[in-house]
Order: C-alpha cells, then structure tokens, then sequence
C-alpha cells in the first residue's frame, strides 16, 4: 500500500504545476487567435497600424509562450514520474492522446511560431499570415488532444480491462474522440482562452487610453478584443460544460456537489445560490435557493431530475460490494484458472472493479473489508462539497462580470467614445485577473470535483501514484515550486515593463515614447541653436565628467 | 495490416526514429548552446549563436517531447517504470529544460550584461545537462537498473541517483555530451563567420576528437567488462504479454555482443558511428561546416543504433530482477493502439518533415554582428 502522504503529495504537485502551467495557456490560445485577426486586417487593408499591433501583441504572446512551454514540459513527463501506476494501468488509452498532440498540434505551433517572430522579412505577407493562422490552429489542436485525454479521465468510455496484461485497454478509438465529455470541455476551454486574450488586451488597451497615449493603436486593440470577448465569453457560458455533467456517474456526482444537492428533489431542481455545506452532517446551511433554476442549468430541462449525494452515496456501496466480487474472480484469473466459466464470472462483475480498489485505501487484500471500511469508501466517493460549491461559485461570478465587460466595451466600441468613459476603462484595467480566477477555479471543479478517482469509476487516485518515498516528492515539490515562481517572478516584470513601454518597444519610432523622446530631442536642438552664443559662453564652466 | 509481433517490431523502429529525430534536431541546439558561452566573447557573437538556432529550437524540442508523448502511448510500462524510477535524473533534465524557452525569449530584452551573462549559463545548462543525463541513462541501461515488478504490474525502485553515476555510465555521458557538442559546433560552423565561427570549429574538432575516443573506449569496455542479458525462453511474441509471463533471462552475453554475431548486418551501426567522426574531423580541416554536419548526423545514427541493436530485445533491463526486464514484445501497448498510432505517425511524421524543411529554408543564411546590428530589438 502507498502511504497517503505519498498520495497526497503527489496529488499537491500535480495540482500545483498544471495551475501553474494553466496561467499560461490560456493566454496562449486567445492571443493567437487574436494575433491572426489583427494580422488578417493587415494583410487586407495594408494599414501599417495593424502590423504594429500583431508585432506588439506578439511580443507579450511571446514572454507569456515561453512560461506556458517551459511549465508544459513538466505535463508531458510528471504521469511517468509521479504516477507510474496510472501510466501503466491507463497509457493504452491516455497515452495515445498524448502522442498526437505532440504530432499533429506541437509541431504545428512550435515550428511556425519561430516563423512568426523571426520570419517577418523572410516571407510574404500572406506566408506570414498563413504562419500565424497555423500557430493558432496549432495551440488549439492542443487543447483538442489533451482535453480528449482529460475527457476520458472524467467519463472514460471505449475500453475494457485486460486480466492478462492488468491493465485498461483501447477498443473503440471513435467513442474517445467523440466523448461528449470531452467535446463540451474542449469548446468550454478553448473559448475561456479566447476570452482570457481578449481580457488581456482590453485591459491593456484601457491603460493607454486612460494615460492617453497612442490612441489609434489602443482603440483599435481594443475594439477588436471587445468584439472577440463578447462573442468568446457567450460562447464559455452558453456552450459551457454544464452539460457535461449529465453524462457519466462521476459527472454526476461533481454536479451534485457543485450544488450541495444532498437530497434528490422532484425536477425541476432549485438552485442554491449561497450557503456553507456541511458535509459531516449532510446539508448546507443558511442555503438561499432560487427555484428550478439548477434543474434548467444542469439538465437543460423541466423534468429530469438531479441526483442527490445522499441517493449517490447509496449506489456506490452497492456497487464497491460488487467490486469486492470482481476482485475476488480476478485473482482466480491471475493465479491461473483461465477458465471461460471463471472469465464469465469476472466479466459479469468486472464493470465495478474499480470501486473494489477503492477499499485498497482501507485494507490491501480488498475481498476482506469489514462494513465500516466498506461505508468509509464510499463516503470517499464523494469529493469535498464546500470547496467545490465555492469554486463553481467564483468561476460563475467572474464569467458573468466579464460579460457584462465585453458588452460594455463592445457598445462603446460600436458607439467610438470608449476613451471617454474613464470608468469602463478602468472596470477593464481592474478586470484583468478575472480570467485567471475563472480558469483556475474551473479547474479545481473539474479535477477536484472528479476525485477520489483519478480515472472515473476504474482507478482511485491512491493507487494511481508511484511507488516513491515522500521525502522524494517533498524535495522535488519544494524545487518545482521554487523555481516555477521565481520564473512567474520574472515573465511579470517582463511582461509589466513591456505592456507598460507599449508599441514603443517595437522601436519603429511611430510612438508615445519615441516620439516625446523625438520631440524633447526637437526642442533642445532648437533651443541650442537661438542660445549658441551664449552656450558657447556658458560651456567652460558647466561640469565635465571625469 | 499487420500482425501483433510486426507491429511491435515497427513500434521499437519507431521509437528509434524519434529519438534519433530528436538528437539530431535537438541535439544541435542544445549542443550549440552549451559552447555558445565559450566560443561566443562578445554580446553580439552570443547573440548570433543564439539567434541562428532562434527560430526552431521550439520546434526542435517537440521531437524530444513527442518521444515522451509516444513512449507513453507505445511502451506505457517503459514510460511509468523508467521515469519514475529515474526520477531525479528525470528531474534534472527537466529544470535543464526549463531554462531554455525562457533563457532564448527573455536573454535580450533586457540590456543589462549581469541579466545576460546569467541567461547566457541558464542556456548553457539546458543544452549540456540534458545532452550529458541522456548519456548516462543511456550507459546505466546496459548494467541494468535495480527495479522489479509486484504481481499487480506496481514497479518499485531500488537505487538512488548517485547509483547511476558510475564510472561506466559517466563514460557514456561524455561520449553523449560530446557528440551532440560537435553537433552543435558543425551547425554554428555553417551558419555563422568570423572568430565565432572560427572558435565554433576548434570546438568541433575537439568534440569529435572526444566523442571518437570515448565511443570506442565505451564498445571495449562494454565488450570486455559487462555481462548483457539474453533472453533464453520466447514466449510467443505475438501474444498479449506482460513483463512477468514466464520469460527466462540469463546474464550471459559478453559485452551485449550477442546480436552483432547473430545479426553481422547489424555492425553497420558502430562503424557509421565511427566514420561519422572522420567525416565530421575532415570537414573542419576543410572548413566545411556542411561536411562537419552531415559527419556528426552521422555520428549521432550511428550511436544509437548502436545502443538500440545491442539491447534488442530488451529496452529496460533489471539488474534486480532480470525477469522483470522490459522488453519490446512484453511492455507494449495493445495491438489496437499500436495500429492506430503507427497510421498517425504515417500520416503526420512526413507532413512534419516538410513544413520543417520550408522553415529551415525560409530561415537559412550565415549571420553576423550586422543582422544582429540591424535588428536589435526584434531578434533574441
């Protein structure tokens, strides 16, 4: 048995580096598909402006790229370090998702993004536009691949467990890309990027107007990053993956516990909007609820009903004693009785093996397990309520709040007076986190919400780990997150100082600094030229450096 | 298509395509960075060393992460047994790596030298670190690694990481080092001038010097110092298998030479290593960047096929265990997702060396201190 400090350590740093390496991604993806909007404009109206833009916004997209590569270095190769178990038990089907991202969407970025920063003088303007268009279409295919990889993980459908090789094996490839789960995940996800590069922008657009500097390049910025978040953002809320969570148990119960629905209630089902769960006691306290309003959100109908925890909590003992069961046939199969009755009688039950391993947390010999491991289990089969409630919460809240934004700035875009609305300015400068929180907190409901299993309803989590010892993982924790924030540190002071220089930095000599820079440099030549004499007078005496 | 056994079969090639695909596009870049602060003196001669690789080692680097991503979805238990049991080894590489994107993209928008030194080591480490651990695991692959597998197919590991710092395994670190430092070195002859590339070929011939005595001196001490594995019983190698389904291994074959009598065709691999290095010393006596290059490619198919040949069938031995021993007809995917990855890998790998190609042509020329002086701020 792994100790649960291995388990949970290795649960931390997972969670850890892939927050982390989602602060970077999402900008990744919105911003190309914003670079190769701007771009497009160039390339059709030939106004040198919109160059400017692809080349300023690049600049950022490129600080921003490089964190996002360097944290996803670590995702490719930390399920073989740190959940060996996993890999072998589930890399027949997870891996292959992985394989091709690396083939058909990281080649694709990673090549044609060193054309974008270095190829400006090297290719045609529709070359070049082709090659940010596929830097685009390339980080998207990305979020595609690992959010069938992740689907699965939530709802994994298209495999069976092979006695022979201990392990789940791929049978229907069609049913894994095709997951529902994975589908909603990948347009909810990808559309949250989209929306977190317009935030991006705007907001950075908004300083600019606000410090009333390079007022063409801001309105136009922000202009095209009001218009993409406004459609980004009704795309995350109404394709959001809400409803995703009809389908599979484990969905069910992450929506269950998004809601801190104990009871299952007659459909359709209220939706409460504030309360402290109390997950000892089984209700949620001071709980304000709007009615039918979750049974709308969550089933997207008036007559089907949202399962409770408590009726949840019900089934999965059932289903755990049938697991003991299967666990049992199976090691008749693994010491060697092949029979096709003993093959029979494991299939019969083999659907629900999975929960058996639950109660390898409890005792390592599973077929032993007293009642109480067995109501302890299935306890654990529901992840922790309150964090959860509040997380969906925040997600929610952020997404609304920036689509008030986008309709704002969109409006004042159309209307062309956004600079003089300070305070819309300012609510999109002070927005600017939002995304993040959103994105973040989504995914701790998603991933959290998913637990105690690492792959629904086949592999708990603690038996997903490696077989390492926690001084290990302690050590390589506390470095990962050493590191990582020191380089966190320095992309923001990048980042900061750049946005904050704007399209100066690309030195083109058409800009706020250059220009006040070009002016003051005006100002003294004149001024020096009426003073000569007196200069020339006046020189012997000033300070001469040493 | 094809049955199980050839699939299988297909799959080690590939993998061996992938690492190969990645030490030589890889290779050059973290070769080159790791002489870049010894042949580059001045700010604007690092900066042409870095900016004749700017452009593609991002693209570059996907060879190394899709042979992780494939390993993954191939050979699942070499992927879960190899990685978490190198796991600092793993780990070093990884913080290596991690100083690349960030050391190429953040080195040159700041003007301080004190930033820049410090970015300059950064991109040192991540060339040399991974070029210098790959080697070793390399070497620690012939003596086996201390791991075995319970009944569930859990693996544990039983050594540290200063275990693999043996004599043997360093050896092999050197010549891994070395090889892709010539790599590198041949790619800055070709696409810089000057003292930088002057300096670049120096670095070349001492590399190639290098790597040849110690690719030897390794094929001796391997031949006259270590006992490879072989495995005695085949059990049907186009079944579903897993690593303990009765196989027998023994522990005699002298120095892993057991394949290139069986297989002499196979003897081509040492000897492409070997030649690659007196090609890649000509070019440099002739000033041929070109020639260097093609030498060191060489260089670098050689060695690894000469690994490859020499542990096949195996592809991570146990030392603790040899039953335990993964091999490439027992630790592999099942037969549906070999096929469907072998039909990807056909359709995407040729799509990929083609539009490599275009960017390699599109970005090809020697730089100087002017490109560098001409565009100060939109280059690295």
């Amino acid at each position: 048995m792994i100790s649960e400090s291995v388990v949970d350590l290795s649960r931390l740093q997972f969670a850890m580096t892939a927050m982390y390496h989602f602060l970077f991604v999402p900008l990744t993806l919105g911003l190309a598909f914003l670079l190769a909007i701007m771009e497009s404009v160039y390339v059709m109206t030939g106004k040198q402006v919109y160059k400017d833009m692809t080349q300023f916004w690049g600049k950022l997209f490129g600080i921003n790229f490089a964190l996002g590569v360097t944290t996803g270095l670590t995702m490719e190769f930390q399920f073989g370090t740190n959940w060996a178990y996993y890999s072998h038990y589930v890399g027949d089907i997870f891996g292959a998702p992985l394989a091709i991202e690396g083939l058909m969407a990281f080649f694709l970025e990673s090549t044609f993004i060193g054309l974008f920063f270095f190829g400006w003088d090297r290719l045609s303007r529709v070359q070049h536009l082709a090659v940010t268009w596929l830097v685009a279409l390339g980080s998207n295919l990305s979020a595609l691949w690992i959010l069938i990889a992740n689907g699965w993980m939530q709802n994994p459908v298209g495999s069976e467990f092979n006695f022979e090789t201990m392990r789940m094996e791929l049978v229907d490839f069609g049913a894994l890309l095709f997951n529902p789960v994975a589908q909603v995940k990948f347009v909810h996800t990808v559309s949250a990027g989209y929306v977190t590069g317009a935030v991006f922008v705007l907001a950075i657009s908004s300083f600019y107007m606000l410090k009333k500097r390079d007022l063409g390049f801001a309105r136009r910025s922000f202009a095209i990053a009001a218009v993409f978040g406004l459609a980004s953002t009704l795309s995350v809320i109404i394709l959001g993956d809400e409803s995703g969570y009809e389908i599979g148990d484990v969905q069910k119960v992450k929506l269950a516990a998004i809601e801190a629905e104990w009871e299952t209630h007659p459909a359709p089902a209220g939706f409460t909007l504030f309360g402290l769960p109390n997950q000892q006691e089984q209700r949620t306290d001071y709980a304000v609820k709007i009615p039918y309003a979750l049974g709308l959100i969550a089933t997207r109908s008036l007559d089907e009903e949202v399962k409770g925890i408590k009726q949840l909590v019900a089934e999965h003992e059932l289903r755990i004693r049938n697991g003991m069961l299967a666990y049992q046939r199976l090691q008749t199969l693994r010491s060697g009785d092949k029979s096709p009755q003993a093959i029979a009688a494991f299939n019969e039950v083999k659907q629900d093996l999975g929960y058996g391993l639950l109660l390898k947390r409890y005792t390592d010999n599973v077929v032993d397990a007293s009642d109480e491991q067995i109501r302890l289990a299935s306890l654990d089969t529901i992840p922790d309520v309150f964090s959860l409630f509040w997380t969906f919460r925040a997600m929610v809240l952020a997404g609304f709040l920036m689509l008030l934004l986008f309709g704002l700035a969109s409006w004042a875009s159309i209307k062309r007076n956004a600079e003089n609305r300070p305070w819309l300015l300012k609510f999109a400068l002070f927005s600017l986190p939002l995304p993040w929180i959103a994105a973040q907190t989504g995914w701790y409901v998603a991933e959290h919400g998913r637990q105690p299993w690492s792959i629904a309803e086949l592999l708990p989590t603690h038996l997903s780990a490696s077989t390492l010892a926690a001084g290990d993982i302690w050590g390589s924790l506390v470095a990962l997150v050493a590191f990582y924030t020191l380089l966190l540190v320095v992309e923001m002071f990048l980042m900061i100082r750049f946005a904050r220089l704007g399209p100066s930095s690309l030195h083109t000599g058409r800009y706020h600094f250059e220009l006040e820079a070009a002016a003051a440099n005006h100002m003294r030549r004149l001024r020096d030229a009426v003073a000569v004499p007196k200069a020339a007078k006046d020189a012997p005496t000033e300070p001469t450096a040493v | 298509m094809f049955d199980y056994e050839v699939l299988k079969l297909i799959w080690w090639v590939l993998i061996g395509v992938l690492l190969i695909g990645f030490a030589l596009t890889d290779g050059f870049d973290m070769g080159a960075m790791a002489l870049m602060p010894f042949v580059g003196k001045t700010d604007n001669e690092r900066r042409v060393a870095i900016n004749t690789i700017a452009p593609h080692w991002d693209g570059n680097q996907v060879w190394f992460i899709t042979a992780g991503g494939a390993l993954f979805a191939a050979w699942p238990m070499v992927y879960a047994v190899a990685f978490s049991g190198l796991y600092w080894a793993m780990l070093l590489v990884l913080f290596a790596l991690f100083c690349r994107p960030v050391g190429f993209d953040y080195r040159s928008k700041v003007e301080d030298p004190r930033w820049r030194s410090a970015w300059d080591w950064a991109l040192f480490v991540g060339g040399a670190v991974p070029a210098l651990v790959f080697g070793v695991a390399f070497g620690n692959l012939f003596l086996g690694l201390p791991f075995q597998l319970d009944e569930l197919m859990r693996s544990s590991y039983h050594g540290s990481f200063f275990e693999l710092l043996n004599p043997f395994a360093l050896l092999c670190g050197i010549v891994s080092l070395s090889m892709l430092c010539a790599h590198g070195g041949a790619w800055l002859m070709m696409r810089t001038e000057g003292a930088l590339g002057e300096r670049s070929r120096l670095a070349t011939r001492l590399c190639a010097l290098i790597f040849l005595i110690g690719f030897v001196g390794a094929g001796l001490w391997l031949a006259f110092g270590i006992q490879g594995f072989n495995q005695l019983s085949v059990t049907d190698p186009g079944a579903a298998l897993n690593p303990l389904l009765d196989k027998q291994v023994m522990q005699n074959n002298a120095g892993w030479l057991g394949n290139y009598s069986r297989y002499p065709s196979t003897q081509i691999a040492p000897i492409a290593g070997i030649i690659g290095a007196l090609i890649a010393l000509l070019g440099v006596r002739r000033n041929s960047g070109g020639v260097s290059f093609l030498g060191t490619s060489l260089m670098i198919v050689g060695s690894i096929c000469t690994a490859g040949f020499a542990l096949f069938p195996f592809v991570f031995p146990s030392s603790l265990d040899p039953a335990s021993s993964l091999t490439l007809w027992d630790a592999v995917s099942s037969y549906k997702t070999l096929g469907i990855m072998f039909v990807v890998v056909c359709i995407f790998v040729p799509l990929i060396l083609c539009y490599t190609l275009w960017s390699y042509i599109r970005m090809w020329g020697r730089l100087n201190d002017q490109t560098i002086e001409a565009n100060p701020h939109g280059l690295y």
